[in-house]
Order: C-alpha cells, then sequence, then structure tokens
C-alpha cells in the first residue's frame, strides 16, 4: 500500500485544433494522499476535465509526470493503461453509464471480466457483495431502466468499487439528480471514504463539493485553489434534515 | 475474457435486436440454404447416374461405330455402317484380356402375345450379353450357344414387355409374333429399371442375333458390340488391345483416324454426370454471391451496431478492456451472427432438399462434410465481415466514446 495516491508534477496537456494550440493544462502539481476525499471544482473550460481524463489514465499527458498509486503512468501504452483503470481505478460517471438492458449484477461484473491478473476468482460473488454493499442486494437481477436515478448510481458506484480500486474517480455524478437522490449519492461516497477509499470528486457545484473534506479549484488550466472544507457537512445528517421537512411538509 | 463469456455477450446482444438480426442473417440462411439444396441434388443425381451406370453391366465395353472420315468430310456415326459380325468374331479369337464379347442388332417392332400386343426394342444378342450386362432372368433360360448357332426363334422379355404381352399369365413356353414371326418364350428377364436418360431398360425383347439377321431383318449392320473383363483392373488393357486389333484389322494407318470408338462404363457414366456438373457449378455461383451479399449485410449491420454502441464501447475501454477485447467482442458477435444463419441455413436446406425430393421424386444426398463447409464457411463470412467494423470498435478513444450521444 502506497500512502500517496496521486501525485503529478507539472502536468501539461496542449490541444492542437487547426493551426492554433490549446493549453488545457498549463502545469498542475497535485498530491493526495490515501484515505482523502478530494472535490475537483472549475467552470466549464477550466480544465478540469483534462485533468480528470489524466488522473484517471484515459488520456495521456503532453509534458509532466503523473504517479498513481506508485506506478508511473506516463509514457505507458495503451493496455498497460487499460489494465491500470481495471485495477486501481474505479470510475463513476456523470448520466450513469450503465450497459442498457443489462442487469444490475452483471453491470458490477463487467470491470472483474476484464481484468487479466487473474486475483479474481469468483467474480459473481464478489459482484453481489459490492451491490450489497450500496444497498442494493435486492435489485441484482433489474435492469437500469427498471432502477431510479439513485439507484442506477448506486450500481455505478458498486461497480467503481468491485476491483477494489486505489482510486474513485467520480465525473459529475450527481450531474442529473434531485437534492435529495444527489444527498443520498454524496452519503455512500462519505461512507465508503469513512471505510478508508479515496475518492477524486469532479463536480462544478459548491453544494456538492461540501461533503468532500478538500477542494482544489482549477482555472484555465492551472490550480487557483486548494483548501480544506471548512464548513463540512454531513450527507447522512442533510438526508434526516430533508426527511423532517417532507413530514411537516405533508 | 473468456471464451464462452464472449459468447454469452454476443447471444445477449443478438437477443436484444432478434428483428435486426434475423434479417441480417437472412442472406447467409438463403445462401447455405441454396448451397444445401444444390448439393442434396447434385449429389442425388449423381449418384443415381452412378447406379445406372453400374446397373448396364459389370467391367462393360462399349464399341459404337465413330465418326468415319471421307476426305475430311464427318460422316457422322450412323453414316458408315462399319461394324459387322466379323469384327465381333475377331475379338473373340484374338483378344487376351477381353473375357465376353457380343453383338448388339437393334431393330424395333410389334411384338404379339396371348395377352395384347406392344412396340417395343428388339435385341439380337449372343449368349455372352448375359455375363456382359449382368441381366439374371427373373423366371426361364437365358438362350444357348446351341439357340443361337441352330438359329432357333426363341425370345426373352423385359419385364415391361412381359407385363404388356401376358398381364396375369406365366410367359414361359407361350407363343408371341415379332413381326408377324412366331417366337417361343425361353425367360423373362429381371427389373433393371431406367437408364440415366430415362428410357426403361425393361421394355426390351432379346433373341439370339443369328435369328434377328435371318429371320426378322437380314441387316448386317450392327450399331453396337459390347464386351466386358472378368477383373476392373482390366477394363483400360481391354480397352486397348480392342483398339489395336481393330485398327489392324480394318488397316488403319499409324496416325489415321479411327472409325469407332471404344469406350468403358465409367466413360458413359462421366459424360452423363457433366451435365449436371455444369448446373452444380452455376448453383454453387449463384449461392456465392447470395453468402456474399448476406456477408456484406453482416458488415453493415455490425457498424450501425458499433456507432450506436459507442457509449457502452466508451465504458468497457474506461473500466479497463483493452482494444483487442473490444474487437474480439464484436468479431465473436459476427461469428456467432453468421454460424447461427448458417444453421438456420441448414436446417432450412435440409427440409427444403427433403421436400423437394419427394415431390419430384429426386434422390436427395446429405453428406457431413457438406454441413462442416456450410457452417464453416458462413462462420468464415462472420469473420470476413465483422472483422473491419470490429477494428474500427476497437479503435475509439475511450474519452469521445464515452461523451458521444
Amino acid at each position: 500500500m502506497n500512502e500517496i495516491v496521486i501525485r503529478t508534477d507539472a502536468l501539461k496537456k496542449t490541444y492542437a485544433t487547426g493551426s492554433s494550440e490549446v493549453h488545457a493544462l498549463r502545469g498542475v502539481d497535485l498530491t493526495i494522499a490515501r484515505g482523502e476525499f478530494v472535490a475537483i471544482m472549475g467552470t466549464s473550460g477550466s480544465g478540469k476535465s483534462t485533468l480528470m481524463n489524466l488522473l484517471g489514465c484515459l488520456d495521456t499527458p503532453t509534458d509532466g509526470g503523473y504517479e498513481l498509486d506508485g506506478v508511473r503512468v506516463e509514457g505507458l501504452g495503451k493496455n498497460e493503461l487499460a489494465a491500470i483503470r481495471n485495477q486501481k481505478i474505479g470510475f463513476v460517471f456523470q448520466g450513469f453509464n450503465l450497459l442498457p438492458r443489462t442487469t444490475a449484477v452483471d453491470n458490477v461484473e463487467l470491470p472483474l471480466l476484464y481484468d487479466r491478473s487473474g486475483r479474481k476468482r469468483d467474480t459473481r460473488a464478489i459482484a453481489i457483495a459490492a451491490l450489497e454493499r450500496v444497498g442494493l442486494g435486492d435489485r441484482l437481477e433489474h435492469q437500469p431502466s427498471e432502477l431510479s436515478g439513485g439507484q442506477q448510481q448506486r450500481v455505478a458506484i458498486a461497480r467503481a468499487l468491485v476491483t477494489e480500486p486505489a482510486l474513485m474517480l467520480a465525473d459529475e455524478p450527481t450531474g442529473n439528480l434531485d437534492t435529495r437522490t444527489t444527498t443520498e449519492v454524496m452519503a455512500i461516497f462519505q461512507e465508503l471514504n469513512e471505510q478508508g477509499m479515496t475518492i477524486v470528486l469532479v463536480t462544478h457545484e459548491s453544494e456538492v463539493a461540501v461533503y468532500a473534506k478538500r477542494i482544489v479549484e482549477v482555472r484555465d488550466g492551472r490550480i487557483v485553489r486548494d483548501e480544506p472544507v471548512r464548513n463540512r457537512r454531513s450527507a447522512a445528517a442533510d438526508i434526516e434534515r430533508l426527511v423532517t421537512q417532507e413530514r411537516s411538509a405533508a | 475474457m473468456k471464451t464462452q463469456i464472449l459468447v454469452k455477450l454476443a447471444l445477449q446482444s443478438i437477443r436484444k435486436n432478434k428483428m435486426r438480426a434475423a434479417l441480417t442473417m437472412l442472406g447467409i440462411i438463403i445462401g447455405v440454404a441454396a448451397v444445401i439444396v444444390m448439393v442434396a441434388v447434385g449429389f442425388g443425381a449423381r449418384s443415381r447416374i452412378r447406379a445406372q451406370i453400374s446397373n448396364l453391366g459389370t467391367n462393360m465395353i462399349v464399341i459404337t461405330p465413330g465418326a468415319a472420315q471421307q476426305g475430311g468430310v464427318s460422316q457422322g456415326a450412323q453414316a458408315f455402317a462399319n461394324l459387322s459380325l466379323a469384327d465381333v468374331e475377331m475379338i473373340r479369337k484374338n483378344a487376351q484380356v477381353v473375357s465376353a464379347v457380343s453383338p448388339v442388332i437393334v431393330t424395333r417392332g410389334q411384338v404379339i402375345g396371348d395377352g395384347g400386343n406392344w412396340r417395343t426394342l428388339i435385341n439380337g444378342v449372343d449368349t455372352d450379353y448375359q455375363v456382359i450386362r449382368d441381366w439374371q432372368t427373373a423366371s426361364g433360360e437365358f438362350f444357348t450357344a446351341e439357340d443361337v448357332a441352330s438359329v432357333r426363334k426363341v425370345a426373352l422379355l423385359g419385364q415391361t414387355v412381359a407385363m404388356q404381352l401376358f398381364p396375369g399369365i406365366d410367359p414361359i413356353g407361350q407363343q408371341i409374333q415379332i413381326r408377324n414371326v412366331p417366337f417361343t418364350v425361353s425367360g423373362v428377364l429381371a427389373a433393371k429399371g431406367q437408364t440415366a436418360s430415362g428410357t426403361d431398360s425393361d421394355d426390351v425383347v432379346i433373341i439370339p442375333y443369328t435369328t434377328a439377321q435371318s429371320a426378322l431383318s437380314g441387316r448386317t449392320f450392327i450399331p453396337q458390340i459390347l464386351a466386358s473383363t472378368a477383373s476392373e483392373n482390366d477394363i483400360a488393357a481391354a480397352q486397348e488391345e480392342i483398339r489395336v486389333l481393330m485398327r489392324e484389322s480394318r488397316r488403319i494407318a499409324e496416325g489415321d483416324p479411327e472409325d469407332f470408338t471404344v469406350k468403358n462404363q465409367n466413360e458413359l457414366a462421366e459424360a452423363a454426370s457433366s451435365s449436371t456438373r455444369v448446373m452444380t457449378m452455376l448453383l454453387a455461383a449463384i449461392a456465392s454471391i447470395s453468402l456474399l451479399v448476406g456477408g456484406i449485410g453482416i458488415m453493415n449491420i455490425m457498424l450501425v451496431s458499433v456507432t450506436e454502441r459507442t457509449r457502452e464501447i466508451g465504458i468497457r475501454l474506461a473500466i479497463g478492456a483493452r482494444g483487442s477485447d473490444v474487437l474480439t467482442q464484436f468479431l465473436v458477435e459476427s461469428i456467432v451472427m453468421g454460424i447461427l444463419g448458417g444453421c438456420i441455413g441448414l436446417a432450412l436446406g435440409y427440409t427444403g432438399s427433403k421436400v423437394l425430393g419427394h415431390f419430384t421424386g429426386w434422390d436427395t444426398v446429405m453428406s457431413p462434410l457438406v454441413i462442416l463447409v456450410a457452417i464453416g464457411f458462413s462462420g468464415a463470412v462472420g469473420i470476413f465481415f465483422g472483422y473491419y467494423p470490429a477494428r474500427k470498435a476497437a479503435a475509439l478513444n475511450p474519452i469521445e466514446a464515452l461523451r458521444y450521444e
């Protein structure tokens, strides 16, 4: 176990669009230790998506270094990056991104099927355990279309944690959800974080970011703010408050 | 990923789009069904011809008057009646390998019996004819060498003729009139069925050739001499022997064309089945075009499928699938589609050929090899036409694929 999960060193990403160059990231130094819960904030065009793609090993930097859980990532080939994504990172995407017409348990099992290390044997049982962990033990055979938005996102979270990754990377995970469901999803993240999971959350909503422990703000391809969350909220407490409000309204 | 999981995934994906998959497979289904029907009928026809040819006799050699030439002008086979009894005698006397030889004098005529009359083929032959054609009698006896030598008026009836002349009566010992000449029926021949060209082998009366010459036509024209060997291995040698003897007796100079032809049974079979071979090849061409079109159909749908499932591919790549995993997944899908289509086509073709055989009376033959080839070929079509779409899927960028709407 490596105590530093993410360490970037002057990370740069430049896109060539026609004749001009777009500097999406202009040198980002970021270190995230195990057990942290970091919210990366920024407006659209700030470079936070680019940063998230690089942290998620979906893309390779133009310049600079990136070390994930003790592995130097820059310069790795496509297949090596795929293996790192499979074993070290759990993705939670905006809009759920579950496979349609595929049961919850099949969706969750998927990353294990692409695991070439051979460390996971009973993939089915592991997938079921992951779904039970997010409170969906009774929805194993349901297809995404038969699940609510919050339930679908919980399936996506189960899929992200099924490989026991070093890092959970959530890209606008509450983008399409209402307040109540957003809070519920954040409660799961907080709970996972309590259990020791390192979480990086990309969001543009400050109401969501306050559930994290640390906020990193990106603007124009640079980190402009990096500080702990001062008035951190507990999602579990917020849910109770919402429930009380709903009762009194009724 | 394990193969069985990939196949399971492919089947799932096909099940999700049943209608589309069915339409996609239609080309393969029709192609394979066409191949199966055509091969079944083609093989059936060929084996039937084989059976009929071997029904002609055993180790048979046929000598016919050939294309006689006069000053370079071919006169055709009938123009020059150049086979004679002398040829038969010459072969019988000099040939070493040939074990039996008989002239066949052919006439047609009205035959009258107690129960009716019938116009039929009258063959004047020697006793060896029975050996050459391996033709047993159903009842009674074949005529003897003494019958031939004494020019006796005895006749053997084919099954068809016996039925026409003596319905319900035993014809043995009965009197018949051939062209108003009285004959005694000495036997009835066993049934031989139809020849390759469809004529009835049993519609025939057989008499000694000596009688045929003297009592009937008086003609000495012999359209055919039949010969046979004791062993199948001697056929080629016997053919050559006859050719050499005939050339010598006719004083045909070295290099000059022969005015007769010597053929064996297998050569006759070749000639008879060559027409069906042409037909088989034509049908094979049609079937392969159908398979080609079916393959293009698979490619088309797989391309659509790759575009439709761009997000799915993005998810798979993001959670750790390699490009090769995605490639294999789509390739397996198109192979499964091909083989599934092949199997359905196989079942359809099998049923089709059975139905066809039932209504037309054609023989149909199903060989395991054809089944294997059909399924293998449809799988190959799946690989060939599925590779390009699968490679396209594998080459997708995960970030763009995830963002695809």
